[in-house]
């Protein structure tokens, strides 16, 4: 059985030279810490979108439209809509059917005052239905048929003007804030909702944006979606809710995704060379304790291991204090304007055990590469020469 | 000369030490150098953009269309020069990663009011005679490697249906800061289209572009503008290009600030590593500085000694640095493609990369030669048994 060397001496190790080792680990932490919350910011937008969706709810926008801002449904297709089979209905009898206009409000920001597109969504009763997870925080539901309007949470906080009894004025007409909306961090906490025919009439507009349609149940979606798909009456592409907000997050969080990445790698370089340059020098100023061990019966494997393992522990130093700073963004909550939609979307930043995993071992990985030549190299030393040198 | 001499010794004393600090400063380098031209190429736009021209637009969004009648009551407004409009087409073209801006719009108007976009005579003429003709930019026509005569089919998102455009002409810019990432078509024929599918569609505007005679005015003009159609059904947002540009850019103002952000921490990176390597280099060195103490040199021998090694390994980082930042941004334009029409390393990013340099090898010496200054002799003689 090899000897291995204690913990406790490489551990001491790095207590004994703190400056440097502070100095090391610090570099490796703002790794992490960009690393980690590039992370936390696409797993943020991922999860705001898809906690958008309902699993049984299907979307119908205009062939080709992507987005519901580009999109038009004719009142005439949405009729035929909904008499498909397989729609779920209320007690009343009434289908599950919301028709949507969606238009964008440019508004002033709260914070710089810049203006930015704001996502203003007509619905009705049955459109809040279909949306659960969207419950009145303040004030109350907009009357059927009025010039009022509620604010999700992000909008009324960050946006001026859209707080509870304020008036926007659009489409020629003043619109009241009547109540303000929580949605469950999801997409519609960045949205503003009026009620449907009022706001087309506001718009002189004769076509729908979107019809969202609630499933009888969750496995019914493939044959509405073939009845939509052959009926040549209507050139629309029908998606389940959840996919289609899915989609709409790939864009912004593989955009951020990649171009943090990149960054985090080429910041790494810099950190690997720190703990490079750090390792050297440790194993430079302890070379005759280095022939000692070896005099004592330590085998080079078990240098290598020591050193290997100073490198190992001051980069997890390192990437636990990045992680834990990470851990302090989770309180920012971010608004930039999705480019699938053109229009605002506020998110969280989200840690998850998996993101805490990956920083570690990024962490780690960097700490690898940093300290395995020196540690080769410390092994490779004589016994002899490392004596004399002493 | 002396001290010069002493300080290239120094510095190289290690040399695979100095070699892997160089090689970091260099990364971070150029890192900062990148950040800031992509940031500076997100405002391309902006800076782009004319002093003469105004945008008018929705006051409600800039998805919500304008009708084209406007046009002539813009044209009476006092202190405006020329009146085009245009709408973004938002086509895909064979798949959405091939993203680019296409425009619709009329040649005979638009043109005029974009000196920049630099066009020959021919090229203009045979465009305006073929309603299905477009013209592209130089950029966008040498990453698809079109020629004149092209068919370049687009998948409408906003205009549904497949749509065949032929190219008839590529524009060159004025000068480097151009974007020559466009498409432009016509808007006639995109409006004709939409009336025969479905009457509502037709005779609607995104934006209309008012050149004024003089740049002073724009304010006014603008006020004056919007004035005209307050409460009308639909009012509108008169702004200088330049703020129009830069509210495209606000918009993703949090991916802005959060580069800016990280092009700092990269040298507070590197701060650290060179800061370690240069109290390793002191920490290594207190005997000497000792014996040259002992010697009767002053405190401030030491502490140039430390600065002066420091700044020099700094400064052929960041030189290094610089060196390599235009060839790799070149590389970096290639490979994004038409994402930044505009990518440009600038004289201020350049100036800036060498300044941080320098300021990462002082603020590296600072602690060292603080504390070396400050040996007790005898204690750092001692340490040398």
């Amino acid at each position: 059985m090899m000897a291995a060397v204690p913990l406790s001496y490489i551990a001491r190790n790095l207590w004994v030279r703190r400056v440097t080792t502070g100095l090391t680990a610090a570099g490796m932490a703002l790794v992490v810490y960009v690393f980690a919350t590039v992370l936390m910011m696409t797993e943020g937008i991922r999860s705001t979108l898809v906690a958008t969706g309902q699993a049984d709810n299907m979307i119908v926008l205009r062939k080709g439209a992507g987005a519901e801002i580009n999109s038009g449904i004719s009142r005439e297709q949405a009729a035929i809509i909904e008499t498909l089979p397989g729609i779920a209905t209320d007690p009343r009898g009434r289908p599950l059917v919301s028709k949507e206009p969606v238009v964008l409000n440019n508004l002033p920001k709260r914070s710089s005052g810049k203006p930015s597109n704001v996502t203003m969504r007509g619905t009705s009763e049955i459109g809040a239905l279909l949306r659960p997870q969207v419950r009145i925080v303040q004030g109350r539901m907009f009357r059927a048929g009025s010039n009022e309007v509620i604010a999700g949470r992000a909008v009324a906080d960050g946006f001026q003007g859209v707080q509870l009894g304020a008036t926007l004025r659009f489409g020629g007409r003043d619109w009241v804030v009547v109540g303000v909306f929580d949605a469950a961090r999801s997409g519609f906490d960045s949205e503003i909702w009026a009620d449907a025919e009022q706001l087309m009439q506001a718009l002189r507009r004769q076509s729908w944006s979107s019809v969202l349609v609630r499933l009888s149940d969750v496995d019914a979606f493939d044959a509405v979606r073939d009845r939509i798909d052959t009926d040549p009456r209507l050139t629309l592409d029908a998606k389940r809710e959840v996919r289609f907000y899915a989609e709409q997050s790939e864009s912004l969080a593989n955009f951020i995704g990649i171009l943090g990445t990149s960054l985090a790698v080429v910041f790494s370089i810099g950190a690997v060379v720190g703990a490079t340059i750090t390792m050297f020098g440790s194993v430079a100023s302890r070379i005759g304790e280095i022939g000692t061990l070896r005099a004592l019966g330590f085998r080079r494997g078990a240098v290598l291991a020591a050193f290997l393992g100073e490198a190992l522990l001051l980069s997890l130093v390192g990437g636990v204090v990045g992680l834990l700073a990470a851990t302090g963004m989770q309180a920012v909550s971010v608004s930039t304007t999705n480019f699938a939609t053109f229009s605002e979307l506020a998110f969280q930043f989200r840690l998850t055990p998996l993101i805490a995993a990956q920083s570690l071992l990024f962490a780690l990985g960097m700490g690898f590469v940093g300290g395995f030549i020196p540690a080769w190299r410390a092994a490779r030393l004589k016994i002899v020469d490392c004596l004399r040198a002493a | 000369m002396f001290i010069f001499r002493l300080l290239l010794k120094n510095a190289f004393r290690h040399p695979l030490r100095t070699l892997l600090t160089i090689v970091g400063l260099v990364v971070a380098v150029v890192a900062f150098g990148m950040l800031r031209t992509i940031v500076d190429a997100w405002y391309a736009g902006a800076e782009a953009s004319s002093s003469t021209r105004l945008i008018t637009r929705s006051a409600t969004s800039l998805t919500v269309p304008l009708p084209l009648a406007y046009a002539e009551r813009l044209r009476a407004v006092d202190g405006v020069d020329g009146i085009s409009w245009s709408n973004w087409f938002g086509g895909v073209y064979v798949s959405e990663r091939n993203f680019f801006p296409q425009f619709a719009v009329d040649p005979q108007s638009y043109l005029p009011l974009y000196p920049e976009f630099v066009v020959k005579a021919d090229d203009r003429v045979a465009w305006e005679r073929d309603r299905k003709g477009v013209i592209v930019g130089r950029k966008l026509a040498d990453k698809f490697g079109w020629q004149v005569g092209d068919q370049i089919p687009l998948r409408g998102t906003i205009y549904p249906g497949t749509w065949s455009f032929t190219l008839r002409g590529i524009y060159d810019g004025a000068d480097a800061g151009t974007d020559t990432n466009q498409m432009l078509m016509h808007w006639a024929y995109l409006n004709e289209t939409m009336r025969a599918r479905s009457g509502r569609r037709a005779d609607q505007v995104g934006v209309f572009i008012v050149g004024i005679r003089d740049p002073n005015n724009a304010a006014l003009v603008s006020q004056r503008i919007d004035a005209q159609f307050r409460n009308s059904l639909a009012e509108t947002l008169t702004e200088t290009e330049k703020a129009f540009q830069l509210g495209f850019v606000a918009m993703s103002e949090a991916i802005l600030v959060a580069l800016q952000a990280v092009s700092f921490i990269v040298i507070v990176i590197i701060m650290a590593v060179m800061a370690n390597t240069m109290t390793m280099t002191a920490r290594e060195r207190l005997a000497e500085y000792a014996t040259l103490k002992a010697l009767g040199f002053p405190p401030e021998f030491v502490v140039r000694l430390l600065f002066g090694e420091s700044l020099f390994i700094a400064l052929l980082g960041g030189v290094l640095g610089l060196l390599l930042t235009l060839p790799l941004a070149a590389l970096f334009a290639g490979a994004t493609g038409t994402l930044f029409p505009v990518f440009r390393v600038s004289g201020a990013t350049m100036g800036l990369q060498l300044a941080v340099a320098l300021v990462v090898g002082a603020v590296a010496a600072a602690w060292p030669a603080w504390k070396m200054s400050r040996i007790n002799i005898v204690n750092g003689l001692r340490h040398v048994a």
